[in-house]
């Protein structure tokens, strides 16, 4: 199967079942206790910066940890994997001296995704798995600004960040993903420059995947950590069309509850949610079993919140199979059809009746 | 009743967002002076005052444009817009973008975070770079105005200008796939009445274009700036205000939605005298050939009148002193500056303006609200001229080594922790201040530690504590405890709803050593607080309470122990007795839940119930008759005038949100627990709510024992029956606006604004059951009462609250919170001690059956308590903690 019929069976089955999504990368990471040298692998022995967290790198260094992970995911039941490039952008790249490698990075993580999705495939006829290609939110924020003293300065700027992430997405696309995916959103601004950036790369290369939006809920305020409620983040990235959008990280799945019941309420679109296993402990671990993450999540199902669900730092396999078998029966969210209106935000939403 | 049945439509979710938009005009370089002034001089900080100005008089959109060719405009709008960013109060509302030049536009296009609008682009320069700006609008995710411009120039008759639209609309829509309901035309308000005849038509010309934009370009907006339209009138500010209150009143009937205006500053239509209202129409209209000259003949008379309001000035004749006095027995800040300033230079130092003039009026203002003959209202404004002048004074006085005015005593007040309640507590401090007590007010939610902390940093000499809700009760017990552990011996004052005299004495002044007094209500605090803080009297004062309160103690302890109560099984077998068998219990329109916002304020502003208002104020008698009372109808009828005119403003100027959830669930009782389900089918539990049973011995044997379990249908009779529930609230605005008023010095507004969004919300709840009733569970379809039989709740079925008598176990909320998701539904949030966020909230169950009635729980006994906590999964020392009010023995005495 082809990435244009996989793209058409996603759309119809979409309309279908819920979908499951994988879990954490970085947890599962964590328990191949890499050092440094484990890192560089033998391809970036040499390279002049420290790479030990930069999980992205893997995907150059060692890919055969990156497909193991993914496979797992799959034979827990995901139906969708991201790919290993959250922070696989020139911004997020430069702390490790490796921007240079972007492209790449990207590139190998659609590739070694898809890998281990056909693998899947193969496996068991008749199923169907899709690699979504993960962007970011980077290190850095357009609206806010680093310097309590000057509340107008910027360390980057939508130019610099619609560049970086129209890189990321050709060597994605390239690599064989079947969808985008902007996620964990912390500034709205930052993913309206990779809508920008994504929609400039559609127009040039004539290929347009269905795209992802995610963005988080940063506390219990409700709003991200740029000041945006939900609705008004949705307001802002509508434009882009997206076949999903949702919240991911940050909260555990009972606290995101009452924020993803706004965005289902007013989203037009599939609905998408992966939460972290709970509120970090006080070791920055998480301590949610998979029982727990999957009755919540199970919840939200049978009260017709979600398309898409997964789940974020701290979910591992067992999460994940909890949560799909949890879903399985379900039917998902009907997408709501709101009445015509010019839908505009600040920090809160505003709307005019056409 | 016809007439409300027809509105009833409106408020609901698909009726939501603006019907007319007002976009701020002020933070523009080319229409506002000094906003241009504060840019060029580089004041961005200032400039950001600007804005949020804009936003608090009510603009909804902000029109940002820094085309001035002194500047740099692109980096101007640059960092305004990123210095925005960073003002939530600002940045809460989306931003207009604002210039003729599309690389600014641009520019300003990638520092936004939430969609914006653009303004404008046209197609003056041709369709090539119309739709190359179009597609990049698109990219960035914003709406835009199109000018009624071509290459042949703007256009000025309505043909022109929907010709214009409608290409535009055309290649928008079919070429860039851009959103028709992203569209928004203005095409172009040019002056009128500038004695050149072709201008005439002007007026017209835009309404006519609007109507046929909106009927013929389906999903396009119509908008416009104002300022143009009156400019050959300008310096005659009534004139030109009629203008646009006229022409805006007929775009707006033709489907103009949106205008760029300088909100807050719009006269009524209805406002407008009428001879200059119809001289302005015609101009606007082009209704006759002499409309100018006519408006010109009657300007000059209306010019500088726009505020003129008639007074009787003669006070104004009397010495600085006796002005000052006056203003502030009259609560008049209209000239307090003028006079701050006159006492200042006569008597040389501000302290002595303070402690002469001021003090002495406020005294008259004491003496005067002592004797009962001033009453609360009053006496919060003259605290409103008070504090005015004083923040008039204080930057003289900290240039003074002594600036230290001399003051009665310090007091600490706060709503404790897990409340939110704070109409009282501000009552009090206005009194106390208006006493000359200096007052350190912590707000609401207040926790021990922070108390305790201010109370030893500020060296106070009392501290005040208040509440509303039950579990506040304990929280003040705790607190009293915690000032004994450190050792504190200053007073402690209770207040507030839920508070009692019984309460003060047996739960708190025992767990602390220093005196600790309840007072009643604000015209109590002074004589309170005079007397303990007096040298000669404290020490006999205090006596005296302490054994006026041992007393009720060991009165207490007697009735308690006196008391007989029946065993729960009595009280079981003694419960309501309906015949279930020949009872169909009503079925709800909808199962689930039902959401509105933005809910028709009118709807609810006439229902009110004003009694509870004149209350709050501590004026009590029936209403309307006590607008006629001979002693207080004169106080009353001021503050009523005063609550409507604030009513309108909340209203008019958006400060109240109205928004509500109802929800309708299939339900069976089971003993004193109601369950249920998940649909109509019965099988799967949704949910239990627990209920509690009366358990005292009637005097009369034919009364039952109630329990709210009771009026829904048992389980084992197999009767499909149903419960609803309900969260309402008037928004979290409110307390934002009021926080900005007191922060202005004037609490007066502040509370005056509370009292009324309770208000709000209470009638709110009242329209939603009687929508319940007729309509949405619709057993009473013909019901049809009168405001003061809905009051009176002359009807069939109840809205019990969890916290209040039937059901005061306020941990019973969290359930019917998650039943209805009410906080993602109406953003009503819960604190730890259950109470509702924001104050103005309204939450309940609905019971439909005709038996089904309010009653207060009373006294329960441990046996009850025990089987309560183990149904709920609780444990007995949780459940008594939030009962406390409610158990008829001493937890502690039962536990040893």
């Amino acid at each position: 199967m082809n990435r244009e019929d996989r793209i058409k069976a996603f759309e119809t089955l979409l309309g279908e079942r819920i979908f499951v999504m994988d879990g954490a990368m970085g947890t599962m990471v964590q328990g191949y206790n890499l050092d440094e040298a484990g890192y560089r692998g033998e391809r970036l022995a040499d390279h002049g910066s420290d790479l030990r967290g930069n999980n992205d790198i893997l995907n150059l260094t060692r890919p055969e940890i990156v497909e193991e992970i993914h496979r797992a995911y799959f034979d827990a039941g995901s139906d969708i994997v991201e790919t290993n490039t959250f922070s696989a952008t020139t911004i997020a790249q430069a702390d490790y001296a490796a921007e240079d490698l972007v492209y790449e990075l990207n590139f190998e993580g659609a590739r070694i995704a898809r890998k281990a999705a056909d693998a899947a495939e193969a496996a068991e006829p008749g199923r169907i798995c899709f690699v979504a290609g993960a962007l970011g939110p980077t290190n850095r924020t357009a609206s806010i600004s680093p310097d309590v003293n000057d509340p107008a300065f910027r360390n980057t700027n939508f130019d610099e960040l619609a560049g970086a992430y129209k890189e990321a997405a050709r060597g994605l696309i390239e690599g064989g993903a079947d969808l985008l995916l902007v996620e964990t959103i912390f500034d709205t601004l930052n993913a309206k420059a990779a809508l920008f950036g994504i929609d400039e790369l559609a127009e040039e290369t004539g290929i347009r995947l269905p795209l992802m939006i995610s963005g988080t809920i940063t506390d219990l305020s409700g709003r991200t950590l740029s000041g945006q409620t939900p609705e008004a983040f949705w307001n802002s990235v509508r434009h882009a069309k997206p076949i999903s959008v949702g919240l991911n990280c940050a909260l555990g799945a009972h606290q995101l509850r009452g924020f993803l019941a706004e965005l289902s309420r007013v989203a037009e679109t599939c609905v998408s949610a992966y939460p972290n296993a709970g509120l970090p402990n006080a070791f920055g671990g998480y301590d949610e079993t998979p029982e727990e993450t999957a009755r919540e999540i199970g919840a939200w199902a049978r009260d017709g919140l979600v398309n898409i669900v997964g789940g974020c730092c701290g979910t591992t396999p067992d999460h994940i199979r909890a949560i799909a078998e949890a879903v399985k029966d379900v039917p998902p969210r009907e997408i709501p059809k709101p009445p015509r209106r010019m839908r505009l935000s600040g920090l809160e939403p505003f709307e005019v009746p056409a | 009743m016809s007439e409300t049945m027809e509105k009833t439509e409106t408020g609901e979710v698909t009726e939501t967002g603006a019907r007319f938009v007002n976009i701020g005009e002020r933070t523009n370089v080319t229409g506002s002076a000094r906003f241009k002034r504060l840019i060029l001089e580089g004041d961005y900080e200032t400039a950001l005052d600007v804005a949020r100005q804009q936003v608090e008089s009510g603009a909804q959109i902000i029109d940002i444009n820094m085309d001035e060719g002194m500047l740099d405009s692109k980096a101007a709008m640059v960092r305004f817009l990123n210095m925005i960013a960073s003002e939530p109060d600002i940045s809460k509302v989306p931003v207009m973008i604002d210039s003729s030049k599309w690389e600014i536009i641009e520019a300003g296009l990638k520092c936004v975070q939430g969609k914006s609008v653009v303004n404008s682009i046209s197609l003056k320069e041709g369709e090539e770079p119309f739709l190359k700006q179009a597609r990049l609008v698109r990219r960035y995710g914003a709406a835009v105005v199109v000018m009624a411009f071509d290459e042949e120039g703007q256009a000025d008759t309505a043909d022109r200008k929907f010709e214009i639209c409608k290409r535009s609309y055309d290649l928008l829509v079919g070429t860039v796939g851009f959103a028709p309901e992203d569209i928004i035309f203005d095409p172009n308000i040019f002056a009128v009445a500038t004695g050149i005849e072709e201008h005439n038509d002007y007026g017209r010309a835009f309404i006519e274009a609007t109507r046929r934009i909106r009927t013929e370009l389906p999903g396009a907006h119509v908008s416009g700036g104002l300022s143009n339209l009156s400019f050959s009138f300008r310096g005659n500010n009534s004139v030109r205000e009629a203008i646009h209150a006229v022409f805006l009143f007929h775009a707006i009937k033709a489907g103009m939605d949106m205008a760029i205006v300088n909100a807050g500053a719009l006269p009524v239509y209805e406002d407008i005298p009428e001879d200059l209202r119809e001289r302005a129409e015609d101009v606007v209209l082009n209704r006759r050939d002499d409309a100018t000259e006519r408006l010109l003949e009657i300007a000059e008379s209306f010019r500088g009148q726009a505020k003129a309001r008639e007074a009787d000035l003669t006070w104004r004749e009397q010495d600085v002193s006796g002005r000052l006095s006056y203003a502030l027995v009259h609560g008049i800040t209209d000239f307090i500056d003028e006079d701050v300033e006159e006492a200042r230079l006569s008597l040389g130092r501000p302290l002595d303006v303070i402690e002469g003039p001021l003090m002495s009026g406020m005294n008259v203002v004491g003496d005067l609200f002592g004797a009962g003959k001033m009453f609360l209202p009053q006496v919060v404004k003259s605290a409103r001229v008070m504090k005015k002048a004083v923040a008039i004074l204080l930057p003289y006085m900290e240039q003074e080594a002594d600036g230290k005015a001399r003051s009665n005593g310090k007091i600490l007040m706060a709503t404790v922790k897990g409340d939110v309640h704070d109409i009282g507590k501000n009552i009090v401090g206005v009194v106390l201040q208006c006493n000359n007590y200096e007052v350190i007010d912590l707000g609401v939610m207040v926790s021990s530690a922070k108390i305790l902390e201010t109370a030893k940093v500020e060296k106070v000499d009392a501290i005040g504590l208040s509440g509303l809700i039950t579990p506040s009760l304990e929280e003040m017990s705790y607190v009293a405890s915690e000032m004994k552990r450190e050792g504190m011996s200053l007073p402690l004052l209770i207040g507030g709803a839920t508070t009692s005299k019984v309460h003060t004495a047996v739960k708190i002044a025992p767990n602390y050593d220093g005196p600790v007094v309840y007072v009643t209500d604000a015209s109590r605090a002074v004589g309170v607080t005079g007397n303990l803080f007096s040298a000669s009297n404290s020490q006999n004062f205090a006596g005296e309470i302490s054994n006026e309160y041992e007393k009720i103690r060991a009165h207490h302890a007697r009735g308690n122990s006196g008391a007989k109560r029946l065993t729960l099984e009595e009280a079981r077998e003694n419960a309501t007795q309906i015949d279930w068998g020949s009872y169909e219990p009503p079925k709800p329109s909808f199962l689930g839940t039902k959401t509105f916002d933005n809910y028709d304020l009118g709807e609810l502003a006439e229902r009110i119930d004003w009694k509870p208002f004149f209350q709050a104020w501590e004026l009590h008698g029936r209403f309307p008759e006590i607008l006629d009372d001979p002693k207080v109808g004169e106080t009353a009828r001021s503050l009523y005038d005063d609550g409507l005119r604030m009513l309108d403003q909340m209203i008019s100027e958006r400060w109240v949100r109205a928004r509500a959830v109802v929800g309708f669930w299939p339900a069976a009782s089971d003993k004193d627990d109601i369950i249920l389900f998940t649909d109509e089918s019965r099988t799967e539990r949704r949910s239990v709510l627990h209920t509690l049973r009366q358990q005292r011995i009637h005097s009369r044997a034919d009364r039952a024992n109630l329990a709210l379990s009771d009026f829904i249908a048992p389980l084992e009779t197999g009767v499909a029956d149903y419960i609803g529930g309900f969260v309402v609230t008037a928004g979290e605005e409110i307390d934002g606006r009021a926080k900005k008023l007191e922060a202005a010095h004037d609490d007066y507004d502040a509370i005056l604004m509370k009292v009324i969004g309770d208000r709000l919300a209470e009638a709110f709840a009242e329209r939603m059951h009687e929508r319940v009733r007729t309509e949405f569970w619709g057993y009473a379809p013909g019901e049809s009462l009168s405001n003061e039989q809905l009051i009176a709740e002359d009807y069939r079925g109840i809205r019990p609250a969890p916290g209040y008598p039937a059901c005061p176990d306020h941990t019973e909320k969290p359930e019917l919170f998650r039943l209805l998701d009410a906080q993602a539904a109406t953003g009503v949030s819960l604190t730890e001690s259950n109470a509702m966020w924001p104050a103005s909230s309204v939450s309940g169950l609905y019971f439909s059956h005709p038996e089904s009635r309010y009653f207060g729980l009373g006294r329960i006994g441990r046996d009850q308590v025990a089987d309560y906590a183990a149904r709920k999964g609780a444990t007995v020392e949780e459940v008594e903690r939030w009962l406390a009010s409610n158990l008829d023995y001493d937890p502690k005495a039962a536990a040893a």
